[in-house]
């Protein structure tokens, strides 16, 4: 007598903690062996694109920390630099600084939460409990430069909103030298953990081929052993003055991206390190009064501040007619924006490109062939916010 | 291909028939061509070895509604070999149906699969065409030019028929959508100097 087996279809998501958010995965399984992924996404839409082209340039920059809501400050600098090129200012060297230091504070809190969170999914809880202690010293530092812990609106074209405040560049510098300690001990709770490693290693591989064919970027290239970061081969801002290495696994499975999110945070802290010394005193925004506002004591005097504060904050300032394509290295991946302007205060079009869309398309080929537990392994290794996958 | 001339020289003498203009701006190549040759033309920059374009890094569409060729679809590929950027346009009309990547670069699925529910343009052969980004039952293509920034519909659930219900917008408020372009600036001088710049772009 035969029996016919019929494969399982399993419902994943979308409210379930190891998704990292509203994921929903249809899995087709044969007995434990995954035969097919489906995910599902979009239930976190919220059309920032079409809100976008109703904004001024100005509007459109709180979009941006609500992409991947771990790292806001990357997301905001790629649409900033994209719009300084067509409107061709130069950002002051301070400035440059300083985006570059909320940069990389925004990814060691990217890579935190992405660490800690994938131990978690595969059985360690002391981890997150530890990165988020940290995570949370580093949003205070968000907190003080910008006014708010997560969303935060900092960046602008031709510079930053505001200068940071007092005392906050020497608890910086007092954060990169405990910090380290901070992620040795992570890492004496994972690297060599027999645990961790059997859940990890030789899961998801993905070939160079394979990487560049899915269009990877960031993490997801670097640990297949493709040498790219946007900071060092198309570098923006002051990235060209700094010295840092770029991390680059080997075999390009769960357990060799892990190890480079973890070198990536010691370079990090070393660049942070770097742009604090190399800082002075200076502006911090474009001196043109037709992009970016005046001294609030300024409007009280000049004429000429009161109207362009009063123009900046109507009609916003116009960009005239061109298309670009600027991406960064967010965290995640190549974070891009390409933005047509048509002369009028508002994008006439802004297609974001986010990272994390084109690693979870590839969720189908990662998985083919897995475990069911591998499942939460890899979607924690590709390392996936839906706030940028969805937009 | 070391500097973006040279590509541009390589492009042209090796795709003239394929390609309707091609320029540099902003440190990329743009290039025009059409949509029967958009499949062999990414082929090209796929594989010569001069090109490398091995990655595809998004797909998207632009909407003109009062142009007779409506869309303009956008293809922006990178090359890491030669840390190049690359954009290819061809412009269709509303009802076409445009050829699918998907065999060339697997990574065209999902981004084919999202123009196609932003914008409602179809694609030949692919393999799997469902919206993506919005909800399940959605009507309508959002990012078109003619939809309303509201939508039409709401959705919430209904406590006398113990589901997720959809009805039109109701607004409390009009959306107000206030015209700050400036009257002051109806001044000759300024006018022409706006003008003038527009035609150096």
């Amino acid at each position: 007598m035969t029996k016919k087996i019929k494969n399982l279809n399993l419902n994943f998501g979308p409210q379930h903690p190891a998704a990292h958010g509203v994921l929903r995965l249809i899995l087709e399984l044969d007995g434990e062996v995954v035969e097919k992924a489906d995910p599902h996404i979009g239930l976190l839409h919220r059309g920032t694109e079409k809100l976008i082209e109703n904004k001024t340039y100005m509007q459109a920059v709180p979009y941006f920390d609500r992409l991947d809501y771990v790292a806001p400050m990357n997301q905001e600098h790629a649409f900033a630099l994209a719009v300084e090129k067509i409107l061709k200012i130069d950002v002051p060297i301070r400035a440059q600084y300083i985006r570059v230091i909320f940069c990389e504070i925004g990814r060691i809190l990217s890579h935190i939460l992405n660490v800690t969170t994938q131990a978690l999914d595969v059985g360690a809880l002391t981890p997150s409990l530890w990165g988020f202690e940290e995570r949370e010293t580093l949003m205070t530092f968000y907190e003080r430069a910008s006014g708010s812990r997560l969303h935060a609106n900092y960046f602008r074209a031709g510079g930053v909103h505001q200068d940071l405040p007092k005392g906050l560049e020497e608890d910086i510098a007092k954060f990169c030298e405990t910090f380290p300690k901070i992620i040795n001990d992570l890492e004496s709770l994972l690297t060599d953990n027999r645990i961790f490693k059997q859940r990890n290693v030789d899961i998801g591989v993905v070939t160079k081929e394979d990487a560049l064919d899915y269009s990877f970027s960031g993490v997801m290239i670097r640990g297949s052993g493709v040498p790219w970061d946007l900071r060092k081969s198309q570098p923006y801002d002051c990235y060209e003055s700094l010295d840092f290495k770029i991390p680059v696994g080997k075999n390009g499975d769960c357990y060799d991206r892990y190890l480079c999110r973890i070198e990536e945070m010691k370079e990090s802290v070393s660049i942070i390190k770097q742009c604090l010394a190399k800082m002075e005193k200076g502006p911090i925004k474009s001196l043109d009064g037709k992009i970016s506002p005046p001294p609030k004591a300024e409007i009280k005097q000049s004429m000429e501040a009161l109207i362009h504060h009063f123009k900046l904050f109507t009609e916003g300032y116009r960009v005239p007619k061109d298309e670009i394509y600027t991406a960064v290295e967010a965290p995640k991946g190549e974070f891009g924006v390409y933005l047509i302007s048509d002369g009028s205060s508002k994008p006439y079009k802004c297609k974001i490109r986010a990272p994390g869309f084109s690693h979870l398309q590839s969720m189908d080929y990662l998985i083919k062939g897995h475990m069911l537990a591998d499942v939460p392994a890899v979607l924690g290794s590709l390392d996936i916010v839906f706030g940028e996958v969805d937009r | 291909m070391k500097s973006l001339e040279d590509l541009e020289k390589k492009i042209n003498s090796e795709l003239n028939t394929k390609i309707n203009y091609t320029k540099i701006k902003h440190n990329q190549i743009y290039i025009g061509t059409d949509k029967e040759d958009i499949i062999d033309v990414s082929i090209f920059l796929k594989t010569n070895h001069d090109t490398k374009f091995r990655q595809l890094i998004d797909i998207t569409v632009v909407d003109y509604p009062e142009q007779n060729q409506r869309f303009e679809v956008v293809y922006l590929f990178l090359s890491h070999e030669f840390n190049q950027r690359l954009i290819v346009k061809y412009s269709i009309a509303e009802n076409e149906v445009i050829p699918s990547l998907t065999s060339i670069f697997p990574s065209a699925n999902w981004m084919e699969r999202e123009v196609f529910d932003m914008y409602g343009v179809s694609f030949k052969d692919h393999p799997d065409l469902r919206r993506i980004l919005t909800d399940y039952g959605f009507e309508g293509h959002p990012l078109r030019k003619d939809f309303p920034l509201t939508g039409h519909s709401e959705v919430r659930y209904s406590e006398d028929q113990k589901k997720v219900i959809s009805e039109p917008v109701k607004l409390e408020q009009n959306y107000r959508n206030f015209d700050y372009e400036s009257p002051w600036e109806g001044t000759r001088y300024i006018k022409e100097e706006i003008e003038n710049n527009d035609k150096k772009n």
